[in-house]
């Protein structure tokens, strides 16, 4: 029989990397079980390129369907996991409590700030991957180089998780649910993922080319479909979304 | 000596125009349990959450371990568990997994399979908490609150809504954390959790502390034993009472139950079954009892029904 284990106070927090890689591998564990996530995240985006590319149901300008379409799934794919389900996610864990519970342990906020951002970058590469492959499959071509198409995603990442932050550090969880599955389908219509802005009237798509969704599949595909450089105007509209929305979220959001 | 655990002075806080801590203090010694007791509503909660650095005190002071609950924040954590009232557990995610990620937040916690065993929880390891019953959620807070071997806990109302089994498992738990060296502040509006297991009791009501001291000490404060006795209803009491030592009382509450209270003895006793006897008075169910901490508390916190 051995002895019983000590109950003794011994207290220290974790080193660090630590106490991020165990809340990170945490939160990827609950995301990838949680089938609704999945849904947003992958099933509909790779449901969306293989119809849309396989069936000339939209009129995408010349070229290739799948070349316009994969990298608007893409940045689809980004407002799915950093906006969308991130501002779910986090409302639901202040409802319950979790986020309170965590400010009383050795987990800094920045550090489960940390976790959560590397919990999104893991899913995207997911995404990226997945997606990638099924476009190609479909015959897609991308052109540019990667590093560009790197940029764009951390900004975009960046102003869909700061936008995420903010919509649940205001709404109640149960609005937070409902809001930001009306914005995913509203940015999936009108933020030029399936079709180009060329379809609305100019005084209108000079409007909602600000919007970060067109900013990210707009910039992606100047990229990808047309070997651009760097897309400055597109990277701009991100940045300022982002410096906005961290702002707004830094001021508003509360733990409990 | 070893400094207090919890030093609470004059503590205040408001919630918009309701007060809800009105200048309450107490200590709380290293190595002892003591318990904030109280009805709900009494500022019990409020208090430990300024103690836990959750909120922000509208005026007097709480030291934990020393060293302010916020500007001390980051030192503070890793000493010091937290059992919240309610939530915290995040429902999607399975109980074993919850408890070995608290446990990779600190140094040297406690092996998380010992305490699932110790609390009945190893057959719900793979169980995704939104399925647990409301003790088995207590109980995984509880060992949220203790897996990182913390020199002080904070555990509020850690026996709400268990059964008496597991209400039992947490008395042993928290008593061994205790001896084994753990200062313990808990918040409950249970006698029985105060009388089992504090060493100091807080009697907490509208925001203040209004007595303080061991079981032992507040139930021998007042009238330290009655005599309890049953008989047919409307004996004469005066004729009992004017038999009895000066000081002593008697009443009947209800009719055919009667109550004396005073100097308690050998003497009081015979002299109240000599009076039956020559009444030809069978008194049944007759015993002298102690004062309990329940009759303490209710004496000083009233006996009507509150609202909420």
């Amino acid at each position: 029989m051995t002895t019983a284990p000590l109950l003794s106070p011994a207290p220290g927090a974790a080193p660090l990397p630590r106490m991020v890689v165990a809340q990170t591998a945490m939160e990827l564990r609950t995301l990838l079980r949680n089938g609704e996530q999945l849904l947003l995240t992958l099933v509909i985006p790779t449901l969306l390129l293989v119809l849309f590319s396989l069936v000339p149901l939209l009129d995408q300008g010349p070229g290739r369907r799948v070349d316009f379409l994969a990298p608007g799934i893409i940045a689809l794919a980004v407002m799915s996991t950093a906006f969308t389900g991130q501002a779910i996610a986090t409302g639901f864990e202040r409802r319950y409590g979790v986020l309170k519970r965590l400010g009383a342990t050795p987990l800094p906020r920045w550090g489960l700030l940390a976790a959560k951002t590397a919990t999104v970058a893991a899913v995207e590469i997911i995404q990226i991957a997945i997606l990638s492959a099924v476009a190609v499959a479909l015959g897609w071509r991308p052109s540019g180089s990667p590093l560009p198409v790197v940029v764009l995603v951390l900004a975009g990442t960046a102003a869909f998780s700061a936008l995420g932050l903010l919509m649940a550090g205001i709404l109640r969880a149960g609005a937070t649910l409902a809001a930001a599955n009306l914005v995913y389908v509203v940015l999936l219509a009108l933020g030029g993922v399936l079709f180009p802005l060329s379809r609305f009237p100019d005084g209108i798509r000079s409007a909602l080319e600000l919007l970060p969704i067109s900013a990210l599949s707009g910039g992606l595909r100047a990229v990808l479909q047309h070997g651009a450089a760097l897309p400055w105007q597109h990277l701009a509209v991100l940045l300022v979304w982002t410096a906005i929305a961290f702002t707004a979220a830094a001021l508003t959001f509360r733990w409990e | 000596m070893a400094a207090p655990a919890v030093e609470v002075a004059e503590l205040v806080k408001r919630y918009g125009t309701r007060t809800a801590v009105a200048g309450l203090s107490f200590e709380a010694t290293s190595g002892e349990i003591t318990a904030l007791l109280g009805p709900n509503g009494a500022g019990k909660t409020t208090t430990v959450e300024i103690c836990e650095g959750f909120r922000r005190p509208d005026g007097g002071s709480a030291r934990v371990l020393g060293l302010d609950p916020r500007r001390d924040a980051r030192r503070l954590k890793p000493r010091v568990g937290v059992m919240l009232q309610s939530g915290g557990i995040p429902p999607d995610a399975r109980v074993g997994e919850v408890l070995r990620l608290a446990a990779s937040l600190y140094a040297q916690p406690v092996d998380a399979e010992y305490l699932l065993v110790r609390l009945g929880l190893r057959e719900s390891a793979r169980v995704t908490c939104r399925r647990l019953s409301g003790g088995q959620r207590q109980r995984l807070s509880l060992a949220l609150a203790i897996v990182g071997r913390p020199d002080l806990v904070f555990l509020d109302e850690p026996t709400a809504g268990l059964d008496p089994q597991a209400r039992r498992a947490t008395w042993e738990l928290v008593d061994e954390l205790r001896h084994q060296g753990t200062s313990v502040v808990m918040t409950t509006h249970y006698m029985e959790d105060a009388d089992r297991l504090a060493d100091h009791v807080v009697i907490v009501d509208h925001g203040r502390t209004v007595a303080q001291g061991s079981p032992a000490e507040l139930t021998s404060q007042g009238a330290e034993r009655q005599l309890r006795f049953r008989a047919r209803p409307a004996l004469d009491l005066d004729q009992l009472l004017s038999a009895l030592p000066p000081g002593s009382t008697a009443k009947e509450s209800p009719a055919g139950h009667y109550l004396i209270e005073g100097e308690v003895g050998p003497h009081l006793l015979a002299t109240v079954t000599a009076w039956c006897a020559s009444h030809d008075v069978l008194a049944e169910d007759l015993r002298i009892e102690s004062r309990t901490l329940e009759d303490v508390f209710l004496d000083l916190t009233g006996r009507e029904l509150r609202p909420s």
